[in-house]
């Protein structure tokens, strides 16, 4: 059965309908999520399941996996990240279409996990901004359809104007991920 | 219903096909049109580092582009040509009884204009790697 994203809040009449730029960009961007899978060890097995038929993943129009972050808007980070693999994973993030979410997935990818040592980042949020985070060592599939569903409600809120906001051009800045043209 | 048919094949004028190339041109236009106001309205942040080529996310060494020895396709193109040479001999086995003398003369033949040939690649030092 095909299910239609429900429609926004706006003004209904007869033949037409209204609402805010806003919501309506909101809502095509929330449906139309395409992850790229940074998968690095267990947490890219739980969600391969994840992609399969069972919990499917495309139920939630994110189906479209890409492995170049030019076509991708939704960064999934799965597993350790070891401190070499660091600067690949900004780099990724760096070149990422706009705009861009994170979903950090697993105990490893948010903290570092049981890999209290020197040489695992001790949470991705280090590195790059994280949007999301799911919790677990490794999460079921239907913690990682959560964490998918809340980028999915921060995608639809999000205000047009928020990445060209003072507030956030500091953020990249703390991130020192370069935020005009050099 | 033969009629019909008559009547319908009388009407194809070069006139009748211009709905169809409205239709074309309102796909091909339709396309343009969300492509182009989606890379114009859409949010773009260009810096020097997103910009970059994109090589799994690893610092870019060296071109791509760079001479490569000959002796590297001359075996490749080599190998090629006696595995296929062998994998004629697979239909060959099955049907081997069946073809009797005269095949096994065929394939002799075959096989020997492929031996003159790797012969010769052989004298002319094709084969030699280190030299």
């Amino acid at each position: 059965m095909v299910k239609i994203g429900d429609a926004p809040e706006g003004i209904e009449g007869q033949g037409f309908f209204a609402t805010s730029l806003d919501k309506a960009i909101g809502l095509a961007r929330a449906n139309s999520l395409w992850p790229l899978p940074f998968a690095t060890s267990c947490c890219g097995i739980e969600f391969m399941a994840t992609m399969g038929a069972n919990y499917d993943l495309a139920r939630f129009g994110s189906e479209r996996l890409a492995f170049t972050p030019r076509q991708t808007d939704l960064l999934m980070v799965m597993g350790t990240i070891a401190k070499k693999m660091a600067p690949v994973l900004k780099q990724v993030y760096d070149q990422m279409a706009e705009p861009k979410w994170v979903l950090s997935v697993g105990a490893c990818a948010c903290s570092g996990g049981i890999f209290d040592t020197y040489s695992v980042l001790q949470g991705i949020d280090r590195i790059i901004p994280v949007d999301v985070y799911v919790p677990g060592c490794p999460p079921r599939p239907e913690q990682i359809i959560d964490g998918l569903m809340r980028i999915q409600d921060l995608a639809k809120n999000e205000s047009l104007r928020r990445r060209n906001s003072d507030e956030y051009m500091k953020m990249l800045e703390s991130y020192n991920i370069e935020t005009t043209e050099k | 219903m033969l009629d019909l048919l008559n009547l319908r094949t009388n009407m194809s004028t070069p006139e009748s096909y211009i709905p169809i190339l409205l239709q074309m041109g309102v796909a091909v236009g339709f396309v343009v049109l969300t492509l182009s106001l989606s890379h114009l309205l859409g949010p773009t942040r260009k810096t020097a580092r997103k910009e970059d080529n994109f090589e799994c996310g690893i610092e870019i060494k060296g071109d791509a582009r760079f001479p490569v020895s000959v002796k590297y396709f001359l075996s490749a193109i080599l190998f090629v040509l006696f595995d296929v040479e062998v994998i004629f001999f697979y239909p060959y086995a099955v049907n081997f009884k069946s073809m009797g003398w005269n095949g096994f003369m065929a394939v002799l033949a075959f096989v020997s204009i492929f031996l003159m040939g790797f012969l010769y690649v052989w004298k002319r030092g094709a084969l030699e790697w280190e030299k």
